[in-house]
């Protein structure tokens, strides 16, 4: 039908053009321009299928709105200065008078999105054809099928003709089902049930719902969806594993500090969630520095901020723990109620200084985006929070097994006393833990900026959830610490889906609450006879 | 060294001082506020509001000082307590609108009809009657606070851990409330009350009354939370802070002695939270806040641990000190609190009380060698 009525314009073209030299004359394109939007939306369909060699430019520009019609009928093509007759597809040296855009209408754009389509599907290029079937596909625009059984014929690539066949069967299913087309109707059902997703899900429970379609197809189709349904949970699942790996990958970053110095120390600081939230300031001061001064090393300045963040927040732990810890020695608790004092008064001081509202903290184009691996999306800032968690659990493992402070450290953890008699300066031990567990902070802090907003109060939206991740987990064991970040991170996830956001968080919140009755000091709590009478 | 020894915080003969002050000092208030405008000592209705609500936060600084100076929890989270109770009393006030709300129903609070509820859920029957609600007010802390303090105490989870999972407590309970589903107004919380026992809630007279009430509750408290730890029970409760496994060895069972003195501080609490609603006008989740149970612990700290008196004065000080500085510099009221924190523990480890009896008694004789057993107790 198509080809018919475009052999016939093609016919007028030719027809026009012989008997009318000279004048412009009704061709192909001439309906473009006509007043009448249902016109120029017929003669954009048609031209897809017309072969003019200039057609796929002349819809491009159409789309683009550089199209342009002369009162004489001319069509140009006009990107600034330069013009060309659409026609023709030549320059022309004066740009003609009285140039009119062609506007657009809803019903112009839906007949261009078609045109455009079928006209990819002939396309020389297999990527760009991919692409036109894709379009056909959440289209099923039934006045399609020719044009996609004509592409079918001639199709080799695998990748495509798989795409167009599905695009075929979503094109057959759309339409009401007629007599004797069971077969057919079944094949489009099963090739639909290949390619899978939201789209072909729908419009199979469309026709398993039908009562205008024959049982069969209809079984098929009921089939096809639970089918769907199963895979779609499945990807589901591990979508939301991702998420809490992520989360969790989070909590452990700013709960490995906190489970430090409260290892060493018992002391549980209430200004961490403040240090975390100075880590993701200073992340922001360390790219506005190097925007202003180094703008090539832009991309990088996120890289630059982790050892910043972790100096600034760590010298600040060091000062707190001599400046006002170590005179609350043996008295944990009223520890608590100074660090908490401290930490109003450091977000007060960072919200008189950088304001109140959030800070916009960039992220680089390299941490930007996801990857799709199967029906999941992967975003890459989250993704490089999971490793970089991992890499700052591991070097912090190093610096506890291999390095003097590590050894001195586990040794004030296990018996203090002890190890003060053994020559350890415990004192120095305390501050460096101290400032160990602030700088920790500041490299979650980092973390945070990027999937976070930076605000003052940052810090009180994570201190409850590390807590949680520090006694749930047990002291001065890192593995207890990344069992329980793990553990809370994805709990909280798996169980987002059924009950919702905030109920996951307080089943979450509760769990942990009864757990620690049954283990009053974690999952991996510290043996041994120093611990506890 | 424990700065809490017992000698010293075996009289109380304050507290019955305090008590008496308290209910004068309210009295002489309500009294105030019925005076004719223009009298010079006429108390406005703002202040009449506020002095009701400092009082009512001087019952929650009783409470957590019962169980952090007396019983050595340093609770985190009896805020929810408060909240709880003024919840109870909320459901009542709520209802007492009847049908004078915006959607005029007499049977459902506005917020229900706006969710499209269609009849009241089982937690809100009863919660017409005003005795029930009074029965709620110390009933659902005083359950709650006994389920978690069995639990707790039992498996003798103590010292940094317990601080942190009562803090969870009121955190999970923050947001629970803040849930639109759990039938109490979601953000908004209770609000837009009308009248109490019939009496109307804006009326100087009726708030006159609630002052007074407030004060000889918070009175009564007092003194009732003074027998208790002047009791027997209340030895025992300072040897449990003092030495818990020495205690425990000695043939007691400390986790009853705790649990005792946490449901019944959880009680003083909700009654708290009860008399703060009716003269604030609103209780919404923003109360569950561990901000606001951490606040409480520093106004016992800063009037002094372990004294009673002392809860009763930090509360009422510092909320006055937060009114103040809010008016006139509120950029710096978060400083202020943050230094009261941190100087209240190092410098002042006794609070005010300490002070005032190192006035008064300036070289305290150490009776007995105090003996340091932390090392055996907690770590």
């Amino acid at each position: 039908m198509l080809k018919a009525r475009s052999a016939c314009l093609v016919a007028a073209l030719w027809l026009g053009g012989a008997l009318l030299p000279g004048v412009a004359h009704a061709d192909a394109f001439s309906g473009l321009s006509s007043a009448r939007p249902d016109e120029t939306a017929a003669t954009v369909s048609a031209l897809a299928g017309s072969g003019a060699p200039q057609a796929g430019a002349v819809l491009q520009a159409l789309g683009e709105r550089h199209l342009f019609t002369t009162p004489d009928g001319g069509l140009y093509i006009r990107h600034g200065e330069a013009c060309i007759d659409a026609r023709t597809g030549q320059p022309v040296a004066v740009v003609p008078d009285g140039l009119k855009p062609i506007r657009l209408n809803n019903r112009i754009r839906t007949a261009l999105a078609g045109a455009q389509a079928e006209m990819g599907l002939i396309a020389p290029q297999a990527d760009i054809r991919l692409k036109a079937a894709d379009a056909l596909y959440g289209r099923h625009d039934p006045a399609m099928l020719l044009a996609l059984d004509h592409a079918l014929s001639v199709e080799k690539d695998r990748t495509v003709r798989t795409r167009l066949m599905q695009a075929r069967a979503a094109t057959i299913l759309a339409q009401p089902p007629g007599q004797g087309a069971q077969d057919a109707r079944l094949e489009a059902v099963r090739s639909l049930a290949a390619a899978g997703g939201l789209e072909a899900r729908g419009i199979l429970a469309g026709v398993a719902r039908s009562d205008a379609e024959a049982l069969p197809v209809r079984h098929a189709a009921q089939a096809a969806v639970s089918s769907i349904d199963w895979h779609l949970r499945a990807w589901g699942v591990l979508q939301n594993a991702f998420y809490g790996l992520s989360y969790g990958s989070v909590l452990l970053l700013a709960a490995t500090g906190l489970a430090i110095t409260f290892g060493v120390m018992g002391v549980i600081n209430m200004a961490h969630g403040e240090m975390m939230m100075i880590g993701a300031y200073v992340t922001w001061m360390v790219q506005q520095g190097i925007r202003a001064t180094i703008p090539a090393l832009e991309p990088v300045a996120i890289l630059v901020a982790i050892p910043v963040a972790f100096a600034v927040c760590g010298a600040l732990g060091v000062l707190i723990e001599r400046g006002l810890i170590r005179f609350l020695y043996g008295r944990p608790l009223e520890t608590l109620l100074a660090t908490w004092g401290l930490s109003l008064i450091l977000q007060q001081a960072v919200r008189s200084i950088f304001g109140p509202t959030n800070i916009a903290v960039q992220t680089p184009a390299w941490l930007s985006g996801s990857v799709a691996v199967g029906g999941m999306d992967i975003t890459l800032n989250r993704l490089a929070i999971l490793v970089f968690a991992g890499l700052v659990l591991g070097g912090l493992m190093l610096v506890l097994r291999r390095t003097p402070l590590g050894l001195q450290m586990r040794a004030v953890t296990q018996n203090r006393r002890m190890a003060a008699l053994m020559g350890i300066r415990t004192p120095r031990v305390d501050a460096l833990a101290f400032g160990l567990g602030a700088g920790l902070a500041g490299l979650a802090g980092v973390a945070v900026s990027q999937i976070d907003n930076v605000s003052p109060n940052l810090g009180q939206s994570y201190i409850i959830d590390s807590f949680m991740v520090v006694v749930f987990g047990g002291v001065g064991n890192l593995w207890g610490t990344l069992a329980a970040a793990m553990a809370l991170g994805m709990g909280g996830k798996v169980l987002e889906p059924t009950i919702g956001a905030v109920s996951a968080k307080i089943a979450i919140l509760v769990l942990v609450i009864l757990y620690i009755q049954r283990h009053p000091r974690g999952m991996f709590p510290v043996r041994g006879r120093g611990v506890e009478s | 060294m424990n700065p809490f020894s017992t000698h010293g915080t075996r009289s109380f003969r304050g507290v019955i001082w305090m008590a008496a002050a308290v209910v004068v000092a309210a009295g002489g208030l309500a009294m105030a506020s019925l005076l004719p405008e223009g009298n010079p000592l006429h108390a406005s209705a703002f202040v009449v509001s506020l002095a009701g609500k400092y009082l009512a936060y001087a019952m929650l600084a009783l409470s957590v000082d019962l169980v952090w100076g007396f019983a050595g929890i340093l609770t985190l989270g009896h805020a929810a307590f408060f909240a709880l109770g003024g919840y109870a009393m909320g459901m009542y006030l709520m209802r007492e609108i009847g049908a004078r709300g915006v959607y005029g129903n007499a049977s459902l609070p506005d917020f229900m009809i706006f969710l499209s509820w269609k009849s009241l859920p089982w937690y809100w029957w009863g919660s017409d009657h005003f005795a029930w609600a009074a029965f709620l007010v110390l009933a659902v802390p005083g359950v709650l606070a006994g389920v978690f303090g069995w639990l707790a105490f039992r498996s003798r989870v103590s010292g940094v851990y317990l601080s942190i999972i009562t803090q969870a407590l009121t955190y999970a309970l923050m947001l629970a409330f803040f849930q639109n589903g759990l039938g109490f107004g979601g953000n908004n919380g209770l609000t837009d009350f009308k009248d109490i026992l019939g009496a109307d809630l804006h009326a100087p007279m009726t708030r006159a009354v609630l002052l007074v009430v407030t004060g000889v509750l918070l009175a009564a408290s007092l003194l009732a939370a003074r027998f208790v730890v002047g009791s027997r029970f209340g030895n025992l409760l300072v040897a449990v802070r003092d030495a818990e496994n020495r205690t425990r060895f000695l043939g007691y069972r400390p986790d009853q002695v705790k649990l005792l003195v946490w449901v019944f501080s959880a009680m003083i609490a909700g009654l708290g939270g009860a008399l703060y609603v009716t003269q604030v006008g609103i209780i919404n989740p923003g109360e569950f806040a561990p901000a606001n149970s951490i606040e409480s612990v520093i106004w016992v700290a800063v009037g002094g641990r372990g004294t009673l008196c002392g809860a009763v004065l930090g509360a009422i000080l510092v909320n006055l000190g937060k009114t103040l500085f809010t008016a006139w510099l509120p950029e710096f009221w978060l400083y202020g609190l943050g230094l009261l924190f941190i100087c209240t523990t190092l410098f002042l480890p006794q609070g005010i009380m300490g002070l005032w009896r190192h006035v008064r008694k300036p070289a305290p004789e150490e009776v007995t060698p105090e003996v340091s057993d932390t090392q055996g107790d907690e770590t």
